[in-house]
């Protein structure tokens, strides 16, 4: 093949890739636009649908309970997730080898299995009332494994004499932390929460199992008026979720690229 | 009492020794140099008197203090490291007041000391620049600043120039030396160029396998190495294996196996039989015109093999009778040298008795 030839090809391929990945989004965010209550064809464009969204009190309440268990989610889990990924770096000898898996197992486990985990978890031994604190609980739990990966690698990536400069320069261990450490690692902690932050907006299975009866989030709610019909609201409550997504991850990319940008 | 003791320190790791028995001592004010090849322990001695690791055996004693458990930042001794480890998020300026930020120093004399260091380094005018933005030369000044700002007792320099160019190294070297003299704090620098080593040193340890060789002045080490490792380890020498005939008395009579007789300067450990070796450096052999009259106290007849001409000097190697090769230095400068002398050509070498030294195996 030419060399223009094998451009084109691999032009054609990322195409598919991308249209593959975006498309069934775009349809959605189209949809939300479009003048009709049906996703059949296209009749004209209006803003109704969001306007709806905002007088629709369950919805709001769903997005004000997904708001709050996101930031409490997101803030516990940079900072226990932060503390775990420095600890992970610091002390790699002996039996504190096991804790990395330990740490970063819920990561890859399969979320079905955590969701039925935690369910019997709250209810069984700490027969806690489902509701606000044992969703804010299991996000956590599946967050903190993100934001050490992502301190973590980050640490990793420093000159380990910084360090050592600074404590030989004077600097206590806590001082060598405050101006040394932590304004180093910080862009790894800021993409931890942000990270942690979408993770906990976004979360369906593990949610629907430790939600209990009283409590809606964002995707539950989603998924309870779908039951009925895709309608167009819910088109435009789902863009509105990509768009935070793609800002968040997008600044989390930013923050952390060694981590978030394939290498991890 | 020394500044800085350092008695029967051992550190292992495994099976290795990276410091086997090691023992110095280090004068207030002194420009003091660990020299050794790669992996000889260098590193690991100055982590030791730093407090970033401690000895398995032996101690660190500063001003007859034993430094055993006060932690690195607990120490008069600064260190410039082979890297800079300048902060990256922290400008110049922040980086060289760090150890007087920690120290909770007044703002007043931080910005005062910060002046005086930044102006000491030529690098007032960098200021407010991110390490990410100077010369490797301008880093290097940043963290030897940085290092100097709290007036330490002691100053650790591993390898600081080893990551510039030779125009820049010979430059920053005698900086330092200026330096350290305007200063008077007392610097241990390490180094594995003996070139470098000799010319900034007041005094010298030659380092081999976690074990200190030699210690003293550079023209010591340089004119009297006292083993083959030192020797050999600095600069170029020549070496004869020898024989010795007589010790005792006011000279040494060494025998070369099908040269003849090496008349040197007594030393204690030499006694009759011994084999050892003799060493004389290339720019003490001289060489003459086969048949001159000769009083120097060693003379031979050899021929020319090759020469090696280096600008500022020749080096010539020169065939002895026995087989064994001998390279002679001649400065181009010498008066009445028109040219090279040729290949094959024959010529006397000589030297003085005082010129070389012998060496037991
Ligand atoms: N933390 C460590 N663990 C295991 N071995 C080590 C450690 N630190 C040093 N060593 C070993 O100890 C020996 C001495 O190392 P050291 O770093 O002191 O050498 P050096 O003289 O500074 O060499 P260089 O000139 O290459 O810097 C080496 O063989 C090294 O591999
Ligand atoms: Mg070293």
């Amino acid at each position: 093949m030419t060399r223009g030839g094998r451009l084109f090809g691999l032009w054609t391929a990322a195409l598919a890739v991308y249209a593959f990945l975006y498309l069934p989004l775009a349809v959605v965010v189209i949809f939300s636009f479009n003048d009709s209550l049906l996703n059949a064809e296209w009749v004209g464009f209006t803003t109704r649908w969001y306007g709806q969204l905002f007088e629709n009190t369950e919805m709001l309440r769903a997005a004000a309970n997904s708001l709050i268990i996101a930031l409490g989610a997101a803030t516990l889990a940079t900072v226990l997730g932060s503390m775990a990924g420095i600890a992970l770096q610091r002390w790699q000898s002996g039996f504190l080898r096991a804790l990395p898996f330990l740490v970063l197992a819920p990561v890859a486990m399969p979320e079905i299995l955590l969701g039925v985990s935690l369910l019997l978890f709250f209810r069984q031994v700490l027969d806690l009332t489902l509701g606000l604190v044992s969703i804010l609980v299991a996000h956590i739990t599946f967050s903190i494994g993100f934001v050490a990966i992502i301190v973590r690698v980050r640490l990793a990536g420093l000159d380990e004499s910084l360090f050592e400069a600074a404590r030989d320069l004077g600097a206590s261990p806590w001082q060598t932390f405050r101006w040394v450490t932590l304004p180093l690692i910080l862009p790894g902690i800021l993409a931890g929460f942000l990270m942690s932050f979408t993770l906990s907006i976004d979360d369906f299975v593990i949610t629907f199992f430790v939600a209990g009866v009283g409590v809606t989030t964002l995707p539950l709610q989603i998924y309870s008026m779908i039951k009925v019909a895709v309608s167009p609201e819910v088109n435009a409550v789902s863009t509105l979720l990509m768009a935070l997504t793609l800002t968040l991850i997008a600044l989390a990319s930013k923050l952390a690229p060694d981590t978030l940008r394939g290498r991890a | 009492m020394a500044l800085l003791e350092i008695r029967k320190v051992s550190r292992r790791f495994g099976n290795l020794k990276a410091l086997d028995d090691v023992s110095l001592s280090i004068e207030a004010g002194e420009f003091f140099t660990l020299l050794g090849p790669s992996g000889c322990g260098k590193t690991t001695l100055l982590r030791l008197i730093a407090g970033f690791d401690e000895p398995d055996s032996g101690e660190v004693l500063l001003d007859a203090q034993p430094l055993a458990g006060i932690p690195a930042e607990k120490r008069p001794v600064h260190t410039v490291f082979q890297s800079y480890a300048l902060f990256p998020h922290m400008t110049v300026a922040q980086n060289v007041a760090f150890p007087l930020q920690m120290a909770g120093k007044h703002p007043e004399e931080i910005g005062r000391r910060l002046g005086e260091v930044l102006e000491m380094v030529h690098l007032a005018d960098k200021a407010q620049q991110f390490p990410n933005e100077l010369s490797g030369g301008q880093k290097q000044r940043v963290a030897l600043a940085r290092a100097l700002i709290n007036k330490p007792r002691l100053l650790l320099l591993d390898e600081p120039l080893a990551a510039l160019d030779a125009k820049l190294r010979e430059q920053i070297t005698s900086e330092l030396i200026a330096l350290q003299r305007d200063v008077g704090i007392t610097f241990v620098f390490v180094t594995h160029s003996q070139q470098e080593a000799l010319a900034v040193s007041h005094r010298v340890a030659v380092m081999n396998g976690g074990r200190v060789e030699q210690v003293g002045a550079p023209e010591q080490i340089y004119g009297f190495p006292r083993n083959r490792f030192v020797a050999d380890f600095i600069g170029t020498i020549n070496l004869l294996p020898v024989e010795v005939r007589v010790a005792g008395g006011d000279a040494l009579r060494l025998v070369a196996n099908g040269l003849g007789e090496i008349v040197s300067t007594p030393v204690a450990e030499a006694s009759t039989g011994q084999r050892g070796a003799y060493a004389v450096r290339p720019e003490r052999v001289r060489i003459f015109s086969a048949g001159d009259v000769c009083e120097l106290d060693n003379h031979f007849q050899g021929t020319v093999n090759e020469h090696l001409y280096l600008g500022d000097v020749t080096v010539y190697k020169i065939a002895l009778d026995n087989g064994a090769v001998l390279e002679a230095l001649l400065a181009n400068s010498t008066s009445g040298r028109t040219g090279f002398l040729e290949r094959g050509a024959v010529v006397g070498v000589g030297w003085h008795r005082s010129a070389g030294v012998y060496l037991r195996d």
